[in-house]
């Protein structure tokens, strides 16, 4: 009994807000029937909640890729990289990869969450510093755990409060690990990466970008924020995923450091986890292969960002600081954003719900993902089901300055 | 003793302005004690509580790791780990 008391304000909250029936936290999505379409009971719904932004989740060559590995190589590696789980198809990755973010050493985890515990929690000990971006996600915050690391959080997006921190820290700052993400996940807003890297020259440390939402994205080649600031010699340690761009699942770090690689003999979630299957390291393979020869997609993406991110902004909703494949629509309570998300699935939308804490602001916010699979028309749906929920908001949630700027999670 | 007196006052001081900042985030009308529970009783989330943090550390000038709040329940305990940090900071207390 005791062990579970601790979830009965959990239990009390989810109680209420199931009073209504809906349980947007368990979402069954019976039917994919393309990267931006999928049924949910007997509704079709836009899928404009997923992190599909290059669409390739059904792109022929990464299913044929990942057919081709599933029979020849079988359905699971069955055990862990540093043991019978490192086939050649993995290491193969790795090289791609590495001569893709131009990078010495890349290492593939089984999945993002998993790269940020295996890379930050095994670098940063009880005896090391990890300052890190007030909104950085959980993955982050826990592979400090992991590592028992001391954590200082700087204020979202403020380069001068994290030189405040390091300044504070003396010469311990020379050591510390900093830790920003390109593209954040829920207001869809970027790192000040050209900022942060000045101080970190000036200051010392190393720094760490997780570009989990931003590879693929971001930048001339797609490398992420970095690449596209031109910053990319000052980030000691990139961090990527293949749950998003990639269309699979697995993540990735990748470094110019020449000790990189020990962490394959340190890094307990790579040694102590099954590593992915041959069918998801395929298809990434060829998804990565697709995101280099495609560029187009990746101007897709942002033409039709930029177009539903006007769209809601027009429309008076109260969005993300800037328009990004994330884009963040701010509701006011739970209650509300419940309300909401329902009503777009009843209008044939898929979104994300996000309650708070986990939200900036401490506000309900609906999270609608772009892919370049989006259609116009598509697009213009999503537009049109937001402009018929326009009058059912709150005045709170609805205001002229429609921007929403984060300084921490107040 | 006279230096432990300091040091006990010191160390109120940095419990006033704590409860200061707390009373900010409690729900209005709420009592806030040095002994209430951060979470459990005001109701503070993580969030907030990670962000008073930060808050202290601008105000004391020192540096606080959320590791302190391992150990940490209420605001009495707060102040203590923040002083102990203070002390260690540079083996004087401001």
């Amino acid at each position: 009994m005791a062990l579970f008391d601790k979830f009965s304000k959990l239990a009390q909250e989810r109680a209420a807000l199931g009073q209504s029936g809906l349980n947007p936290f368990g979402t069954r999505i019976d039917e994919i029937l393309s990267p931006t379409v999928g049924r949910i009971g007997d509704r079709q719904v836009i899928l404009a909640g997923t992190n599909n932004y290059l669409g390739l989740t059904f792109d022929p060559g990464c299913i044929q890729a990942g057919q081709q590995a599933l029979a020849q190589e079988g359905t699971g590696t069955t055990g862990s990289r540093m043991a019978n789980g490192s086939y050649g198809s993995h290491i193969a990755l790795e090289a791609e990869l590495a001569e893709f973010m131009q990078r010495r050493s890349v290492i593939v985890y089984s999945t993002g969450y998993l790269a940020n515990l295996g890379v930050i929690g095994t670098l940063a000990g009880p005896s090391d510093i990890v300052l890190l971006d007030a909104d950085c996600h959980a993955s982050i915050y826990d592979a400090c755990r992991l590592g028992g690391a001391q954590v200082i959080r700087f204020r979202h997006n403020d380069a001068a409060d994290l030189e405040r921190r390091l300044l504070r820290l003396g010469e311990r700052a020379r050591e510390c690990l900093i830790v920003v993400e390109g593209i954040y996940s829920m207001l869809g807003d970027r790192a000040p990466l050209r900022e942060i890297a000045e101080v970190k020259r000036r200051l010392g440390g190393y720094l760490l970008v997780d570009e989990a939402h931003s590879v693929g994205v971001l930048g001339a080649n797609g490398r992420g924020l970095a690449e596209e600031l031109g910053v990319e010699a000052d980030v000691d340690i990139v961090l990527g995923t293949f749950s998003k761009s990639l269309g699979a699942i697995g993540g990735f770090a990748a470094s110019q450091h020449g000790d990189m690689e020990l962490l394959r003999y340190a890094s307990r979630p790579y040694i102590f986890t099954a590593s992915p299957s041959p069918a998801s390291i395929a298809s990434v393979r060829a998804a990565l292969r697709v995101m280099q020869a495609r560029p187009e997609l990746r101007q897709r993406l942002w033409a039709n960002a930029q177009r539903l991110y006007q769209g809601l902004a027009g429309l008076g909703y109260r969005t993300g600081p800037e328009p990004s494949p994330v884009i963040a629509v701010l509701l006011g309570s739970a209650q509300e954003g419940m309300a909401f998300w329902q009503s777009l699935i009843d209008l044939g939308v898929y979104v994300n719900l996000v309650l708070p804490p986990a939200t900036p602001g401490g506000q309900a916010l609906v999270r609608c993902s772009v892919s370049a699979a989006h259609s116009g028309e598509q697009i213009e749906r999503i537009i049109q089901a937001f402009a018929r929920l326009r009058d059912r908001l709150p005045p709170a949630a609805a205001v002229t300055d429609h921007r929403v700027h984060t300084g921490g999670l107040a | 003793m006279k230096a432990e007196g300091l040091l006990m006052i010191a160390e109120q001081q940095i419990l006033e302005r704590l409860l200061f900042q707390i009373r900010r985030l409690a729900p209005p009308g709420t009592e806030v004690r040095p002994d209430i529970a951060l979470v459990d009783e005001l109701g503070l989330d993580s969030m907030k509580v990670m962000d008073l943090l930060m808050e202290l550390e601008d105000e004391f000038d020192i540096s606080i790791p959320l590791n302190v709040l391992t150990d940490v329940r209420t605001p009495a305990q707060l102040a203590q780990a923040v002083f102990t940090l203070m002390e260690h900071a540079d083996g004087a207390v401001r």
